[in-house]
């Protein structure tokens, strides 16, 4: 599945392209921390382990991982470091000094997250950015997961690179008063990672990828704050979506709508694990909008059938997460909510008010037409169908709405 | 690292201000006073400016000088005066700016070293 990551070269040897991807991501993150803090220039260490991980991703598939992958990076990045900066006396000095990362050292990892996602720069650097220094994406990987033309990423780079040394943006862990804003900030970088990843198709198969990405930098940042509730939230968020992501398409691509899910392909084991993250989570007594949008997902993942959805508490939690983060997007979903805890003609009353907040998202129409087929009204449905079939571009959605305009009564 | 701070001044700032009973504006006067005095230790200098009416433009891409009347753009966001601020980085300038108590806007850029 992350195939699309890795050098066209075959595989010989050279373990799976999963693997790969894994000692990468592992690796990569680390030695940009080192470099970092050795020669306290974020650009140009970023830069040398970049160089470090493509010539892995080009030479690993034939050569075969090396014993140990943080030595093989750190050693090219060295030497690379060298070759490029032998005029600059002052940086040689520093690279010199620079010993391979020692895995009893402080995880510094941390940090480069605050960096790549400080407030400073604008949120496609700060994904970018994040991809690439802590997850060890190429420029190429990210552009290609986000179907954007590598120039415009690379530029992106540069830019967010060139800020970071001339503004002043700090390598360093934020003070305590101001820990929670540049949290939110990291944690929705990863959401839009997550997000961007949710809907792979045919046309945009890395995306899935992106999935992966997000749960690794979740993951690490709730081995790095574990007592920070909201991370816990976003890593059980990932995991839920996760553990159901393959009862979510037809072997041809086609979505499947939750009601019509084969439950028998979630993983049940990662579900429960991710329900019991989220529980310990709850227990500090500090709920946030990603812990509730994960107990929303639990309700859903926990129910047997569809029809065993208990759904009085799925519109409880999404009135907590609007009081918490007022949306017309979550006013939408509890609307659907709605339907099920109290009939669609409550639920449509519900969808009035946002008709103008929402007048341009599909959803928002694909609903009110299965709203208005609900109460009996199917010419409205099918008017509300086209409206959203012009709106989305997605194939998978697209299919699913022509089969309704053509079949639906 | 040197910073400059631009302060901007929107137009329904300066009317609001205005609006103030004369009370009211001395405090509002008084709490930009303190901000400066709290932050002696990384201010560097730095002026208010008189009102963008005093203003006037020069253009210099046309071959000849132009001199006109008025701010360089047009709006209702004014550069309204500007301080030098000495910070270890971005963040140390952040933590004092989100303080400011005076006009809305505030630009923060690094100096050329």
């Amino acid at each position: 599945m992350t195939a699309a990551r890795s050098a066209p070269a075959p595989q010989t040897g050279g373990g799976s392209h999963a693997e790969l991807a894994r000692v990468v991501r592992e690796h990569a993150g680390r030695l940009a921390a080192s470099l970092v803090r050795v020669t306290g220039d974020f650009a140009a260490a970023e830069d040398l382990v970049q160089d470090a991980v493509v010539a892995a991703l080009r030479r690993w598939p034939t050569e075969g991982i090396p014993q140990r992958p943080d030595a093989w990076l750190y050693t090219v990045a060295r030497n690379r470091g060298l070759d490029r900066l032998r005029r600059d006396a002052n940086y040689r000095t520093k690279l010199a000094q620079l010993q391979p990362p020692a895995s009893a050292e402080p995880d510094d990892r941390l940090r480069l997250v605050f960096t790549c996602c400080h407030p400073a720069l604008p949120r496609a650097a700060q994904v970018a950015l994040t991809l690439r220094v802590v997850c060890g994406l190429t420029t190429a990987q990210v552009a290609r997961a986000f179907l954007v033309p590598e120039a415009t990423v690379a530029q992106r780079l540069t830019r967010a690179k060139r800020k970071i040394t001339a503004a002043g943006i700090p390598y360093r862990m934020p003070d305590p008063d101001e820990l929670n804003d540049r949290l939110h900030e990291a944690l929705t970088v990863i959401y839009l990672v997550l997000n961007e990843g949710y809907l792979p198709t045919a046309d945009h198969p890395h995306a899935r990828d992106l999935v992966d990405d997000a749960d690794w930098l979740a993951a690490l940042l709730h081995r790095l704050m574990p007592t920070e509730p909201e991370v816990a939230g976003l890593l059980a968020l990932v995991r839920l979506h996760r553990a159901r992501a393959e009862a979510r398409f037809e072997p041809d691509g086609g979505l499947v709508l939750l009601e019509h899910q084969d439950r028998s392909r979630w993983d049940r084991q990662a579900i429960a694990e991710a329900t019991g993250l989220l529980a310990a989570a709850a227990r500090r007594g500090r709920p946030g909008p990603y812990q509730l949008q994960a107990a929303i997902v639990a309700c859903h993942a926990d129910a047997e059938r569809w029809e065993d959805t208990d759904w009085e508490q799925v519109v409880l939690l999404y009135d907590m997460l609007l009081h918490l983060a007022p949306s017309p997007v979550t006013r939408l979903h509890r609307a659907i909510a709605l339907r099920y805890a109290a009939g669609p003609d409550a639920a449509l009353a519900e969808l009035a008010p946002l008709a103008d907040a929402l007048d341009r998202y599909h959803l928002f129409h694909a609903t009110l037409a299965e709203l208005l087929r609900a109460v009996g009204r199917p010419d409205a449905a099918r008017a509300a169908d086209r409206r959203a079939l012009g709106l989305t571009a997605n194939p998978a959605e697209r299919a699913l709405l022509r089969r309704r305009i053509d079949w639906s009564p | 690292m040197k910073y400059v701070l631009l302060f901007v001044e929107t137009e329904s700032f300066a009317e609001e201000l205005t609006a103030l009973p004369a009370e009211e504006r001395e405090r509002a006067y008084a709490l930009a006073g303190k901000w400066f005095a709290d932050h002696a230790d990384k201010l560097r200098g730095g002026s208010k400016l008189q009102g963008p009416d005093t203003a006037t433009t020069v253009r210099l891409d046309g071959g000849d000088a132009v001199v006109t009347d008025g701010p360089f753009v047009e709006g209702k966001e004014v550069v309204s005066g500007y301080a030098e601020v000495e910070a270890d980085d971005l963040d140390e300038v952040l933590r004092m700016v989100r303080t400011w108590p005076g006009c809305p806007l505030v630009e923060i850029r690094p100096v050329e070293q």
